[in-house]
């Protein structure tokens, strides 16, 4: 495989892509959000469950491309009982990792998120790993509306 | 196959002679958009180089030889699809400004509340969202004939649905997400049997064998330029003289008038009625090229090149262990698409490209078939009278390329 695939599929990746983690509707759930890529048609929906300032349980349900399902099995782990304001600040980081690649961005503070890093190589494949965190977003501000990657 | 040298075809197509990420392009997207000869690319260029002027207006040298130019692509646009007249002929921007164009004319004058317009299941949303928005606008309702498994249209229902509110058919030639050739033939003459006119979207057909709108019997005849070998911005629609006729003007502007005063508009003659505006000139030399290379080499041969190649490729997907081609229509143009066990289409599509192989993957524009499969997307490879055995061999092996990423 040439170096930029198998850093785009990276073990992790195709795991979390195979068995992802949370995928369900969290019950009982005070926020949520669905989220649409119309380019390819993916669809994710993302439950959380939000008790003063901390995302204390979080699921997401949806069909995608391996990027789209990782990125949302991985963000799901990552968000996981953080404050609001960590969640939109791993949102950032995340953002620049995939759009601008792991230059200038503190891996280390992203933890597993890092293995996205070979995205930045694939701009086609950038809205697939933001899809899930462009949802988030929505739930957090409580934005009923689906959002759209376009 | 006699006449038809498929490796001096690729030396007329230069985009084909590159490397891309260090290998060969093989270019598998032709229904997408097609690649163009350099002789369409040299049409061009001579026409704004030598020719270039206003049509239908200047007495000057140039307006004269681009007027000639531009009617000369219709007349040969005419005998391509063997149309009985050149004014049947009507330049547009492509597939989808053809179906509007009939939709806002024929539909706005023909359709009222309760009035149905009858399409098929497996149309690109070219030929669905139009006949929805005039249903919007009119009152009128959209009915669908079905599809089967295979991909095929039921056409012992679509009888049932040809009623008497019907007032238009309109259906594909060739599906462009499945590659199903319709039978269009039939189609019309069972509908003109109880009076309802049909369109026909030829986008995907008019580049894989021979179009004799007269042999269909149809109404309209819509298809695009860049499909066909030829460039972006220029397509066609075909209309039968006593079906445009009575049409009122689609767009209003330059030269689809006769005169103007501030009260009163006398509009133009068929075709230039429907041609508002300064028309894309350079894409109708453009087009008349890319014809005059598809006769050169022969529709039936292209045809038959296309069969051959179908035949070769079904099998050889058929030979990658979980790959399921969605679309297996008895008669069917050189396009496949598929599923790889349940790796998504996207993941089949990027580890392709970076072989060089360029598919299209997605929906293909027509969400309605792939809600039918049951499948949010394909991967789709489509075939043209330049592809190779060969490009078929470097599709497969990528494909246990991409078996191998996701084992």
């Amino acid at each position: 495989m040439s170096s930029d695939l198998s850093d785009l599929y990276q073990e992790v990746v195709l795991e979390h892509s195979k068995r992802p983690r949370n995928y369900r509707v969290v019950e009982g759930h005070s926020h949520e959000a669905a989220g649409h890529n119309p380019l390819c048609g993916d669809q994710l929906s993302v439950t959380m469950k939000v008790e003063g300032d901390v995302i204390r349980d979080i699921g997401f349900q949806g069909q995608g491309c391996a990027i789209s399902k990782a990125s949302a099995s991985l963000m799901t782990g990552a968000v996981k009982d953080k404050t609001r304001a960590e969640a939109e600040a791993l949102f950032e980081r995340v953002h620049k990792l995939v759009t601008e690649g792991p230059e200038g961005v503190d891996v280390d503070a992203l933890g597993k998120l890092a293995v996205l890093s070979g995205v930045s190589e694939f701009p086609a494949r950038v809205k697939c790993a933001s899809l899930a965190w462009h949802t988030l977003r929505a739930a957090l501000e409580g934005r009923g509306e689906a959002v759209s990657t376009e | 196959m006699s006449g038809f040298d498929v490796q001096r075809v690729r030396e007329d197509f230069p985009i084909l002679r590159q490397e891309v990420r260090g290998r060969p392009l093989v270019y598998l997207d032709s229904a997408a958009t097609s690649q163009k000869p350099q002789a369409v690319i040299d049409a061009i260029v001579r026409f704004y180089q030598h020719d270039n002027a206003n049509v239908h207006r200047g007495v000057h040298v140039l307006s004269e030889r681009s007027t000639e130019a531009y009617e000369g692509a219709r007349e040969t646009v005419r005998r391509f699809i063997n149309a009985r007249d050149a004014k049947e002929i009507i330049f547009v921007r492509g597939t989808t400004e053809a179906i509007n164009l009939v939709a806002q004319t024929y539909g706005r004058k023909h359709l009222g509340p309760g009035d149905e317009v009858l399409i098929t299941h497996i149309e690109h949303h070219a030929n669905i969202v139009p006949w929805r928005m005039l249903c919007e606008q009119t009152g009128a309702v959209l009915k669908v004939i079905p599809v089967d498994e295979r991909g095929e249209l039921k056409l012992d229902e679509a009888d049932a649905m040809m009623t008497e509110r019907t007032r238009i058919l309109a259906v594909s030639h060739v599906s462009n997400a499945l590659g199903t050739v319709t039978p269009v033939k039939e189609l019309t003459r069972r509908a003109h049997a109880k009076g309802i006119p049909v369109l026909v979207d030829g986008a995907q057909a008019v580049t894989h064998f021979p179009v004799d709108v007269q042999d269909i019997g149809c109404d309209f005849y819509a298809f695009s330029g860049h499909k066909m070998f030829g460039p972006t911005g220029i397509g066609v629609l075909y209309g039968r003289m006593e079906r445009l006729e009575p049409l009122p003007p689609y767009q209003g502007g330059g030269d689809m008038i006769l005169s103007v005063t501030m009260e009163k508009v006398t509009y133009n003659r068929v075709p230039h009625r429907f041609e508002a505006g300064t028309p894309d000139l350079a894409g109708a030399v453009g087009l008349a090229a890319a014809i005059r290379y598809l006769e050169s080499l022969g529709m039936a041969n292209v045809a038959a090149h296309d069969q051959e190649l179908l035949a070769y490729a079904t099998q050889a997907l058929e030979s990658v262990p979980g790959l399921r081609i969605v679309g297996q229509a008895r008669e069917k143009s050189a396009v496949l698409s598929f599923l790889l066990e349940d790796i998504h289409p996207h993941d089949v599509g990027t580890i392709l490209d970076r072989e060089g192989i360029c598919i299209r993957t997605g929906h293909h524009c027509a969400q309605p078939v792939m809600q039918f499969f049951k499948v949010p997307a394909t991967s789709r490879a489509s075939l043209a009278l330049y592809n190779t055995r060969e490009d078929v061999d470097a599709l497969v092996r990528g494909l246990h390329k991409v078996l191998e990423v996701f084992k």
